[in-house]
């Protein structure tokens, strides 16, 4: 399961070009690590990509943090 | 009126990345012409292309010294090329950007012919492949034409006046003078402004060969492919590239005490109203563009010393364009020397007009007028024209006029000069 994690935690820091170490479960998209609307769209797209899941809109717009991203892929995956 | 100068270039060439590579190689006559490795080409009839040298070649071009890697994912190539020839231009300028009153006064005005022509050919195979949710959100504003000077300004804070020119090849040539109106009519004192393309692919590539526009004979010999006014030209190279200017309102520059490179006396438009890619037979597009050129400036053909030819290596756009301005200059032909830069660059096309312009003013600047290359046969109707075959010539530049003619029927004149 800490793979899931390792796995989002990669993408964030590929995708927003931020530091490893400010990539936090806590961490906001865009209240922390600087993402714009575009940034979250691509994020999601990504995510979807790497763990082979389909996030619906209605769901991407609650995917808020990191931690938000790693609960979601665990229970869809 | 107002006046314009050119206080900053900058220039990503298929001669180098920068502007004193890039015109160092061309008066020293080298070609930026190479057999197309990029991509397969085995089917396609034109296979030489002007393309701007890669990591570790001389000149060669490292996107990641002008936009960051993120950045760059997300760019298409013709956003990337021209983010580094502005930020040539502008760190050449020393435009101050600083205050609120400074940003709101400089604007930003870059066209592309064709823009993301190679971001929208992958995301139409993404769309067809994988479907419409995997399309980027990065898709559309990596290939709107005026995301290149929107990122530009994005950069550097350029709140000013924030256009675009497409024109197809006459696009770099219509920037400049457009912008220098900007200016002239008091919309901005600083005016970052060029062209840039990066279409050289198999879609463009095979696009302009079904147009039967580019040259297919000289596959094996690619700097031998563009050969303006040379008898054996067969169509012109497809280049890449991008060409930036800092414009600035003559009393602005001199108070800052700018370095001034030349000033933009004239600019003439015109349209052909006659074919989509062929020009009209008579040259009368050209003729007329050139004239409002001269009239703006306030000039006739005896101060012209130096002409930027369109000259793309075409049968029949190279001798209409000669036909043109020998008519124009009549017995002030004598004392011209007009070469065709493209011969040793290729055609680049959005880009063309600016990259022309900037080796134009060099010219004027270091007394050179860069050479034709591979004219070895001239045409008849070139004999007693100085047509700068082969090698650089020294010579006392004034002004210099550059043509640029564009599919569509779309033709644009620049005259500059150094400031009296």
């Amino acid at each position: 399961m800490s793979d899931i994690a390792e796995r989002v935690k990669k993408i964030v820091v590929e995708h927003l070009g931020v530091e490893e170490a400010k990539v936090q479960e806590n961490a906001s998209f865009v209240d922390d690590l600087g993402a714009d609307s575009l940034d979250t769209v691509e994020l999601v797209m990504a995510f979807e990509e790497e763990f082979g899941v389909e996030i619906p809109d209605d769901a991407a717009e609650k995917i808020l943090t990191v931690k938000d991203a790693i609960d979601f892929i665990k229970a869809n995956s | 009126m107002r006046r314009v100068v050119v206080t900053g270039l900058g220039m990503v060439s298929p001669l180098g990345t920068g502007v004193e590579t890039s015109w160092n190689r061309l008066v020293a006559a080298e070609s930026g012409l190479r057999r197309i490795d990029r991509f397969d080409v085995s089917d396609l009839p034109a296979k030489v292309a002007g393309l701007v040298p890669g990591e570790g070649e001389p000149g060669g071009f490292k996107p990641t010294d002008f936009i960051d890697a993120k950045e760059l994912r997300r760019n298409d190539h013709f956003i990337v090329l021209a983010m580094a020839a502005a930020a040539e231009a502008i760190a050449d300028s020393g435009i101050p950007l600083a205050t609120d009153e400074q940003k709101n006064r400089s604007g930003v005005l870059i066209g592309s012919g064709i823009g993301g022509l190679n971001a929208i050919a992958d995301a139409a195979l993404v769309l067809e492949k994988q479907g419409p949710r995997r399309i980027s959100p990065f898709f559309i504003p990596s290939a709107l034409i005026n995301l290149a000077g929107g990122q530009v300004s994005i950069k550097y804070g350029l709140r000013g006046p924030n256009h675009s020119v497409v024109t197809a090849c006459s696009t770099g040539a219509h920037a400049i003078g457009d912008a220098s109106r900007l200016i002239r009519y008091g919309d901005a004192d600083v005016m970052v402004a060029g062209g840039t393309e990066a279409a050289v692919g198999r879609l463009g590539l095979a696009g302009f060969a079904a147009a039967r526009a580019l040259s297919t004979g000289y596959n094996d010999t690619p700097e031998k492919a563009s050969r303006p006014w040379d008898k054996g030209r067969d169509g012109f190279v497809m280049a890449e590239g991008a060409g930036v200017l800092v414009l600035e309102e003559y009393e602005h520059a001199k108070a800052r005490g700018a370095k001034i490179y030349a000033e933009i006396k004239g600019y003439g438009l015109s349209g052909d109203a006659y074919h989509v890619t062929a020009p009209s037979p008579d040259g009368d597009g050209g003729f007329r563009s050139m004239t409002a050129a001269l009239r703006s400036a306030g000039l006739t053909p005896a101060d012209i010393d130096y002409v930027n030819a369109h000259g793309t290596s075409t049968p029949l756009g190279d001798e209409l364009e000669l036909g043109a301005v020998k008519r124009l200059f009549g017995d002030a032909m004598k004392n011209v020397s007009m070469s065709s830069t493209k011969s040793a660059v290729g055609h680049l096309l959005g880009a063309a007009g600016t990259v022309e312009a900037i080796f134009s003013i060099l010219a004027i600047r270091h007394g050179i007028a860069p050479p034709t290359l591979n004219l070895e046969n001239p045409e008849e109707a070139a004999e007693g024209v100085d047509l700068v075959p082969l090698k650089a010539k020294e010579r006392r530049i004034r002004n210099a006029l550059s043509n640029s003619f564009g599919f569509g029927g779309t033709n644009a004149s620049l005259i500059v000069g150094v400031p009296d």
